[in-house]
């Protein structure tokens, strides 16, 4: 049992540091290290934009952008455990790459999978290069975790296909300048039956973008609306009636991104309960009414830690990553909205200021108070993971569903 | 990375994975709950597997293999609830002599562990929360005085390594109990598989282990490793209760369903299963930093033991609930993994204790944790 990187691995990690070292942005490095944990994808502001690009740029120009992508799309066709070793070695300076997340890690994989040769050559290396950016059109007002029951219409018209309808939360869509689109093309079969995935380009006529203003106040997300959008045939992504399938290419590459490691915000609370004053004099940490919480979030972030170190030995030795890597999301997105309200706690009245100049650790618990809600959603809900691990990784039955074998257009949709 | 066992150490596990369920199914552990007492014959066998001798060396006649191969066994003694005092004699009382011993101490006391022939215990709470200056019993010119309660597997021990006041530091000494000057009285307790009893020595000959005045700090270290083995037994009893759960949700109907398409049983599962592999990847820590002696053990072994005293209680109570009245019942084994986890839960020292023991240990490296 070991930590140990093979010779080949150690020279490829030296060689990424020694690159990093000498192109990374340093200048950055205070923005970045400071931001709230937890709150990284909100890090595609416009001022960080051109940086972002910059940064994707250089990488690319130097072959270690989409480390994984065959090099004919601008990638590196490196193997698993250098992506990782490389996310490693990018440390905060990945946080500039956010914005090219759901392009580089989802949309371009299901271009990658299911787009015809000359799609790939045009869209990947734009894409690997930062010059674009994607997004992901699938949730809908009445389709979030029910994903398949989304109505967005397209009606094939004989080259083209003509869509109508909306899309909602889809983050990036006010800057980007591709997306991948589930639809529904036939409701007369039941739901999972009828969908069909397209890739557009966000500029085309009959599609409007607008931001919406988020809970914690910023704007990373947004509703998408589409009128009389016309697609030619040539952008589908897989058979018509074939989306469902197409769509769990996207998800399923979302598992793919393991080893990154999510924070808890564990790290963060340590550094500050050693420094702040605890209520009776001495240090916060040494206040015994809070020992058994920190030892228990100790244990969490340490089981995260040591949990993705599994999983990239696994990966090391060829297995593919399975359910069981839900586990991530699920454990850090409570854990770190708990540890944040805590650290409000522990700060009295002054908890409730928000100014970076006021409130202790430069606001960060407050950010991450407001935004961590946004993790336990997004992506598949704390309880969607749940059903996932209880049903993929411990086999028990799915859930009911009155819906499943039931044409579409049958099926209820009130109360 | 190779942050798992390898090939070989799996073979291992799956031997004694083999041997525990031919050997020491669910019925056999009944027996020494209902009153049959040390299972002697079971003992004996597992002994002669090799498994006692694990991480003795071979010159006094251990296996001489690493803790990564005894962290593997010790998962499946967990899993199958093996009634026996492994713990005492094996993660502690041998642990102790090879540590600590003189080369005659290990010479007259290794073999005969090794074989089974004899089972040593850890002797050092006295009735109260164990702390620095809990202690009243005395060793002096090679007497010691005093009372030990409760002392895990003291009622079948023949040696035990006991905690005590020499002038004003804390020694360990190691005391032959086979003589005059000891008294044992067997206790009652959540987990009769697993004894406990009340040692009183009366100028009992003893000889000190190790050097005097360091009786704390090797208790210590004793407890840091002995902490990640039990973190195993742990893990592999956490496992076993969930699958129990889990199987028995598939089988159970109720409103004409399988009660295991229910979200909140589902969902209760999920949770254990979430538990059970956070303690699994934090048991791994602490075995790789005992199998490595790396420095940050003391804080590996705390993570690995708060972590996996939470996930098995978790799982054993929440087994309990999924079964229903069914899982109240004296014939249900959930009520035996009940009672083990919070026996295990309570040897070492009670999970305050240990999470004090993280938190100091953390704060004062004050490093980061998560990548
Ligand atoms: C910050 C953010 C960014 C996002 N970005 C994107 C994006 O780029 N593209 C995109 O397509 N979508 C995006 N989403 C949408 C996201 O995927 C959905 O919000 C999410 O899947 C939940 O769906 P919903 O909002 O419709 O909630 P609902 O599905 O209506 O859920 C409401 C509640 O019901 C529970 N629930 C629902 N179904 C079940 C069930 N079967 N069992 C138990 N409980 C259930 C949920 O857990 C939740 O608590 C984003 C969301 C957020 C918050």
């Amino acid at each position: 049992m070991n930590f140990d990187d093979t010779p080949e691995e150690a020279a490829f990690r030296a060689e990424a540091r020694a690159w990093i070292d000498a192109n990374a942005p340093k200048h950055l490095h205070p923005i970045l290290s400071g931001s709230g944990f937890g709150t990284s994808a909100e890090a595609g502001e416009i001022d960080m934009l051109a940086e972002a690009k910059k940064w994707q740029k250089a990488k690319r120009d130097a072959g270690w952008a989409c480390l994984h992508w065959p090099k004919e799309y601008g990638g590196r066709g490196a193997s698993p455990m250098e992506r990782v070793i490389w996310n490693q070695e990018e440390g905060v300076y990945a946080q500039l790459s956010f914005t090219f997340i759901i392009g580089q890690g989802m949309c371009g994989p299901t271009v990658m999978a299911w787009g015809s040769e000359e799609d790939k050559q045009r869209l990947l290396p734009p894409l690997a290069a930062g010059e674009d950016i994607w997004c992901q059109m699938f949730s809908e007002p009445a389709a979030g975790s029910d994903l398949a029951g989304l109505r967005t219409r397209a009606v094939q018209d004989g080259d083209e296909w003509v869509v109508n309808g909306s899309k909602i939360w889809t983050s990036g869509a006010h800057i980007s300048q591709y997306g991948i689109l589930l639809t529904r093309t036939d409701p007369t079969v039941a739901k999972h039956k009828g969908l069909t995935m397209f890739w557009v380009d966000m500029r085309s006529p009959g599609i409007e973008v607008r931001p919406i203003l988020q809970a914690h106040g910023q704007s990373g997300f947004n509703e998408v609306f589409f009128t009389d959008l016309r697609i030619p045939d040539s952008q589908r992504l897989g058979a018509v009636g074939n989306g469902w399938n197409v769509s769990l290419t996207t998800l399923m590459n979302e598992r793919l991104s393991i080893g990154s490691g999510m924070s808890t915000g564990f790290e963060p609370l340590l550094d500050y309960a050693t420094r702040a004053p605890g209520p009776s004099g001495g240090r916060l940490v040494d206040d015994p009414s809070i020992r058994s919480k920190l030892a228990d979030w100790a244990t969490k972030a340490s089981g995260l830690k040591y949990t993705s170190m599994r999983a990239l030995t696994a990966l090391s030795k060829g297995e593919q990553p399975g359910p069981e890597n839900s586990i991530g999301k699920l454990v850090a997105g409570s854990t770190m909205q708990d540890i944040a309200m805590f650290a409000l706690d522990q700060q009295g009245e002054m908890g409730v200021l928000t100014d970076p100049e006021l409130a202790a650790h430069a606001a960060r618990f407050q950010q991450t108070l407001m935004r961590s809600p946004a993790t336990r959603i997004e992506g598949g809900t704390d309880e969607i993971l749940r059903n996932i691990i209880a049903e993929r990784v411990l086999g028990l039955p799915g859930d009911v569903r009155v819906d499943k074998d039931v044409p579409f257009e049958k099926i209820p949709t009130r109360a | 990375m190779q942050f798992d066992f390898n090939e070989q150490q799996n073979e291992f596990r799956q031997e004694a994975r083999r041997f525990l369920a031919a050997e020491c199914s669910t019925e056999r552990v009944r027996k020494a709950l209902e009153g049959g007492g040390f299972d002697r014959q079971l003992w004996q066998g597992v002994a002669e597997m090799g498994f006692l001798g694990i991480a003795i060396p071979e010159e006094h006649g251990g296996l001489g293999l690493g803790y990564l191969e005894l962290c593997a066994v010790a998962e499946e003694f967990g899993r199958a609830l093996a009634p026996l005092p492994i713990v005492s004699s094996i993660y502690l009382a041998a642990e102790a002599i090879k540590s600590f011993g003189t080369p005659e101490q290990q010479a007259a006391w290794l073999p005969r562990i090794a074989a089974g022939a004899a089972i040593g215990c850890l002797a050092s709470v006295e009735g109260e929360r164990l702390t620095e200056k809990s202690t009243r019993a005395t060793f002096a010119n090679g007497t010691l005085n005093g009372a030990k309660l409760p002392v895990l597997d003291g009622d079948i021990a023949d040696v035990a390594i006991v905690l005590a006041k020499e002038g004003d530091s804390l020694s360990l000494v190691l005391v032959d109990l086979a003589q005059d000057g000891i008294a044992r009285r067997t206790l009652d307790t959540l987990d009769p598989t697993r004894g406990q009893a009340e040692l009183t020595f009366t100028n009992a000959a003893a000889e000190r282990l190790g050097d005097r005045g360091e009786g704390w700090a090797m208790l210590q270290t004793l407890l840091d490793r002995a902490a990640v083995l039990v973190a195993f037994e742990q893990i592999g009893g956490a496992d076993r209760a969930l699958e129990m759960g889990r199987d028995y949700a598939l089988e159970r109907m109720a409103f004409g369903r399988q009660i295991g398409s229910f979200q909140a049983i589902k969902h209760m599962l999920a949770d254990m299963y979430v538990s059970a592999t956070l303690a699994r990847s934090n048991a791994y820590y602490g075995a790789w930093a005992l199998s490595t002696g790396a420095a940050e053990l003391p804080r590996a072994a705390a993570t690995a033991r708060v972590s996996a005293t939470n996930a098995f209680r978790h799982c054993a109570k929440n087994n309990v609930q999924v079964h229903g009245g069914m899982g109240f019942t004296w014939q249900m084994d959930c009520h035996l993994f009940y009672r083990r986890s919070n026996q295990l839960a309570l040897a070492l020292g009670s999970q305050p204790d240990w999470e004090e023991k993280l938190v100091t240990r953390l704060a004062a490296a004050n490093e980061p944790l998560a990548a």
